[in-house]
């Protein structure tokens, strides 16, 4: 038998289109996210020396290189829960009955309830 | 059917992709950008009680755990389609492998606290 053929793909297939390039950034942002929860694993880490031990590493933070790094974090971030939540809609088939729910419902629904969460999160967080 | 590990592995991807969506960007605003710029202030003696509840560190574990899984499945598939085909196996290997040294890493740190 014969080997099917592939089509060779250049290396650079993804700088393309800009549809490509989005596409390669949002696969992009895992790594950004995981090196961000390793950080916070960090900071789990350094709360076993107390109090003073987190505001030394929270200190540390406020270097241009952490900024910088944080910065591009959150923009991953936000890329990705925005791609997220708009495929949301095409991975579940919701519906009421026999109607099939609006993809704008569906991934609204997602944004409320991120925005809920969020408030949450950081009412959790600065309490004091 | 063969039996395949997909459905693990994708479920893994999916759980972590929904955890990331709702909790990184609030995470990374607050304690990556708006503490250390002082717009908000840190309690750090509330902080360290709170991370030091099981609750807390249950969700932690969560939190890196799944991500993780979720870096590892895009990774692997990211290298394949920038043409690294050939090493598809040893790809998957390292991606899922270094997820799930991450995942007893994090299991071990937070036990200890």
């Amino acid at each position: 038998m014969s080997k099917p053929y592939v089509r060779p793909m250049p290396a650079d297939w993804w700088l393309r289109r800009g549809s490509y390039l989005l596409f390669m950034l949002r696969e992009l942002s895992s790594v950004f996210v995981a090196l961000y929860v390793l950080e916070l694993l960090c900071v789990a880490d350094r709360s076993r020396g107390g109090p003073a031990a987190l505001e030394t590493f929270f200190t540390a933070l406020q270097s241009p290189g952490w900024i910088l790094f944080h910065s591009v974090v959150l923009a991953f971030a936000l890329l990705h829960t925005i791609t997220w939540f708009n495929l949301t809609p095409q991975a579940i088939d919701v519906r009421l009955g026999e109607e099939k729910v609006p993809a704008v419902l569906v991934a609204g629904a997602n944004y409320a309830a991120w925005i809920v969460v969020s408030v949450v999160l950081g009412w959790i967080l600065l309490r004091h | 059917m063969a039996k395949s590990n997909e459905p693990i592995v994708w479920s893994l991807f999916s759980a972590g992709g929904v955890i990331t969506a709702f909790l990184v960007p609030a995470l990374i605003l607050i304690l990556g950008l708006a503490v250390p710029l002082g717009c908000v202030k840190l309690n750090y003696d509330y902080l360290a009680r709170l991370l030091h509840y099981p609750l807390a560190r249950l969700v932690l574990f969560v939190l890196v755990f799944l991500p993780l899984f979720h870096w590892a499945h895009r990774f692997r598939f990211t290298l394949v389609d920038l043409g690294l085909k050939k090493l598809a196996g040893p790809i998957a290997f390292l991606c899922y492998g270094s997820a799930i040294a991450g995942t007893v890493v994090a299991a071990v740190v937070l036990w200890q606290m």
